[in-house]
């Protein structure tokens, strides 16, 4: 199998790329500001609804058994959709889709389409395949504009160019958009403005279309396009022809199961009651809109994805980019560092599956690393419309690519060492007392820095500096048989409190489990959460000594 | 080589094979939900995505078009050809747009705006449903003027959105309009005046 573009070639691993990322504090300002921004409104608008999580059982069911019947739906559809005078192509993997796509706009004698925002053309790398073709894309949707304008790479599913602020914008139009004034100025409307009138010739000229798609109903044809601005009419009504490029698991398999997702989607997306504009047709309708239309079902690894009864669930997304906005990693490292046109919480689902069996190492070292980048807070799965457990599947694909890596990487036999001092309780306390001194290195009570190769762990984490005396030296001291402070005496009344502390903030330690690079600031906001290594040695920390004051 | 078709069906085949169940539907949601003023939700919710939005009585229709015409300025109006006649009113130039003459992109892009019915609306997301159907055209009508104004009569409003799909006819072409054009790509935040319409007013009829 080639390369799959689900990633961009040569993307480093994820804890590069963030690290680069958190450097940028534009960066960091633009992204907490939306992000912030995004996730009140949708809080609203949920809560809006009685019924959201009736809503989201619903669409889960309906997603579940579009997945368990995906043959069945999609016989289903293209019949549909032939009947009503479109044409279906089924493509297996991104190349073959390009070529599908590229033939029937030579076949259209078009050298340039207009685009509707499409996560599925930007996954197969549709633009470049047709710019190798000679035909040039033009992407319509605002921020895919801005992104294609900048020459630059998408960060996020809704809003690809969420890592840019109005004045960057303005100055990426002044600079290249033909015809922008160099007067510009940065508010909002005023770039829409630029965009609209940039774009209107093209819209009005246009032979040829490509769209993705939200949803396709099974039983009637009817493909279902969700948007905002207008630009997704434009290229499903003007051109001749509309090519539409959609996975496998849009389906849906009846009309009245849109009635779950056409609530779902707009609240979780772009927090609104509804989108402007939602555009549904099936085939072709004579004198109105485009007299021919292709429906290309992307395969692409899909397929590969549904045979992972625990990763599946990933295929259940509707792309809303909720679990971005939520997730407190991608509000600081931003979608870039993912390496991939998917991002975030859904992205370190379904990039390493979609593009699992990659045969260049650089992409597959990508790939295994981003189910690490969450701190497994499950914000992600507690906004998820559909409700992909996503810290299930993070937890699955980690333990896929530990296994992966074989059991003679650093880490692998570091945790066999640690796992066979920790099952003896008399290397247990050898071990105790040897790390104790590592105290001295400590500031603030914290490790920031060991030498190799403990810096392997320390390089993207802290460690809790130990403690002077440990819990079972104290127990012995003030509780235990050989303690002459509570020797004959049984009593719990003058138990001190620091046992109670201690277990109490040992729960608190243990339900903000997760793995975090320490740098990155990415504890959730509620609790101080230490790293799933980082929390056992805090465990042996709190175990051993309680806690201070 | 094989047929990609039977390739992806066979893979998807094979990646089933565990054959998992997919539990029945839960259909406990709300279809509909309890509103006292439909009417009234609806001018709420249309006007809250900046949608002019008045109520007029039906006797009074044809004058409160002109007046919104006029407040408009518009002078130059396209319509489907079947739009009630007594619609078209005030001293605007209408151009019609018939199923064999269809007003050419240019022409419909130049018009000052464009004159429809409706198919649904529904009061909880302030949507208008258009349908191609009686009063509304093809698609196209409704995209290239920059002002569209629709008249939406009180018994086509419904409450919630499961009820305007059971209404709709899921192989006609259908657009559902929120508000005039708008885009949260810049910083998240919803800007009204893209592409689409940058001017939706609503006449609701009742």
């Amino acid at each position: 199998m080639g390369r799959n573009p689900v990633t961009w070639l040569g993307s480093p691993t994820f804890p590069s790329a963030a690290r680069a990322a958190l450097a940028d504090t534009q960066l960091r300002g633009n992204l907490a500001h939306a992000t912030g921004t995004i996730r009140t409104k949708r809080a609203a608008v949920v809560s809006e609804l009685p019924d959201w999580e009736r809503l989201r059982l619903a669409g889960e069911a309906i997603k579940d058994d579009v997945l368990a019947n995906l043959d069945t739906h999609l016989t289903r559809l293209e019949a549909a959709v032939t009947a009503r005078g479109g044409v279906v192509h089924w493509a297996r993997d991104a190349a073959e889709a390009n070529e599908i796509v590229l033939g029937l706009v030579r076949a259209a004698e078009a050298s340039e389409v207009v685009k509707v925002k499409s996560m599925a053309t930007a996954e197969i790398g549709l633009n470049e395949a047709l710019a190798a073709g000679g035909v040039s894309a033009v992407e319509t949707d605002l921020a895919e504009l801005i992104v294609q304008l900048g020459d630059d790479r998408p960060s996020h599913i809704l809003v690809p160019a969420i890592h840019r602020n109005r004045a960057e914008i303005r100055d990426i139009f002044r600079a290249t958009m033909p015809g922008a004034s160099p007067s510009l100025s940065d508010s909002p409307a005023d770039l829409a403005e630029a965009a609209r009138a940039h774009l209107r010739r093209k819209f009005l000229s246009a032979k040829v279309a490509i769209s993705g798609a939200n949803f396709a109903v099974a039983d009637t044809g009817s493909v279902v396009v969700v948007e905002s601005e207008g630009n997704g009419r434009m290229c499903l009504t003007l051109p001749r022809t509309l090519i539409t490029v959609m996975g496998l698991e849009k389906v849906v398999p009846t009309w009245r199961d849109l009635e779950v997702f056409l609530q779902l989607l707009p609240r979780s997306s772009t927090a609104e009651r509804m989108n402007p504009y939602t555009s549904v047709w099936s085939g072709v309708t004579p004198g109105d809109g485009p007299s021919e239309f292709h429906l290309v079902l992307l395969d692409n690894g899909r397929t590969a994805t549904l045979a992972d009864e625990v990763g599946r669930q990933a295929l259940r997304c509707i792309r809303c980019s909720a679990c971005l906005n939520v997730c407190p990693v991608y509000e600081r490292t931003g979608g870039q560092a993912y390496g991939s046109v998917y991002p975030g919480p859904i992205g370190a689902i379904l990039t390493p599956q979609l593009g699992a069996g990659t045969d260049d190492p650089s992409t597959a070292s990508l790939l295994r690393s981003l189910p690490f980048a969450s701190s497994l807070c499950g914000a992600c799965y507690e906004v998820c419309p559909v409700r992909i457990d996503i810290p299930e599947v993070l937890v699955h694909l980690r333990s896929r690519s530990v296994t992966e890596k074989g059991p003679y990487t650093p880490e692998a036999v570091a945790m066999a060492a640690a796992s066979w001092v920790m099952t003896s309780p008399s290397r247990f306390r050898l071990a105790q007392r040897l790390l104790g001194p590592l105290r001295l290195l400590a500031r603030h009570g914290r490790v920031r820095r060991l030498p190799w190769p403990a810096s392997l762990w320390t390089d993207s984490r802290d460690v809790p500096a130990p403690p002077k005396e440990t819990f079972s030296a104290w127990w012995r001291r003030t509780r235990g048989p050989t303690s002459r402070a509570s020797s004959g005496s049984r009593t719990r009344s003058r138990a001190p409190a620091p046992g109670r502390t201690a277990h109490s903030a040992l729960w608190r330690r243990l339900r903000g489990r997760g793995t975090l690079p320490n740098d990155a600031g990415t504890a959730p906001p509620d609790t101080g959460a230490p790293l799933l290594g980082g929390a056992f040695a805090d465990l042996v920390r709190r175990v051993r000594g309680g806690r201070r004051g | 080589m094989a047929d990609a078709r039977d390739v992806v069906l066979g893979r998807i085949r094979a990646a089933l094979a565990d054959r998992p169940t997919a539990a029945p539907v839960p259909r406990d949601y709300d279809t509909s939900r309890d509103v006292q003023d439909v009417v009234g939700l609806f001018a709420e919710r249309a006007a809250d995505y900046r949608a002019v939005v008045r109520r007029v009585r039906p006797r009074e229709l044809a004058e409160e078009i002109d007046v919104s015409l006029r407040a408009r300025g518009a002078r130059r109006m396209a319509a489907p050809d079947d739009l009630p006649a007594w619609w078209r009113i005030g001293e605007v130039v209408w151009s019609l747009d018939e199923p064999g003459h269809p007003l050419s992109i240019r022409a419909l892009d130049r018009s000052d705006g464009v004159l429809t019915g409706c198919a649904v609306a529904i009061a909880e997301t302030g949507t208008v449903v258009l349908d191609a159907g009686e009063a509304q055209g093809r698609r196209a009508l409704t995209l290239l003027p920059d002002y569209h104004l629709c008249v939406v009569r009180a018994d086509q409003v419904v409450g919630t959105v499961p009820e305007a799909l059971a209404r709709l006819s899921p192989t006609s072409p259908l657009t559902f309009i929120s508000g005039p054009s708008a885009t949260s790509d810049i910083e998240l935040d919803r800007v009204e005046g893209v592409h689409g319409p940058r001017n939706l007013e609503i006449l609701i009829v009742n």
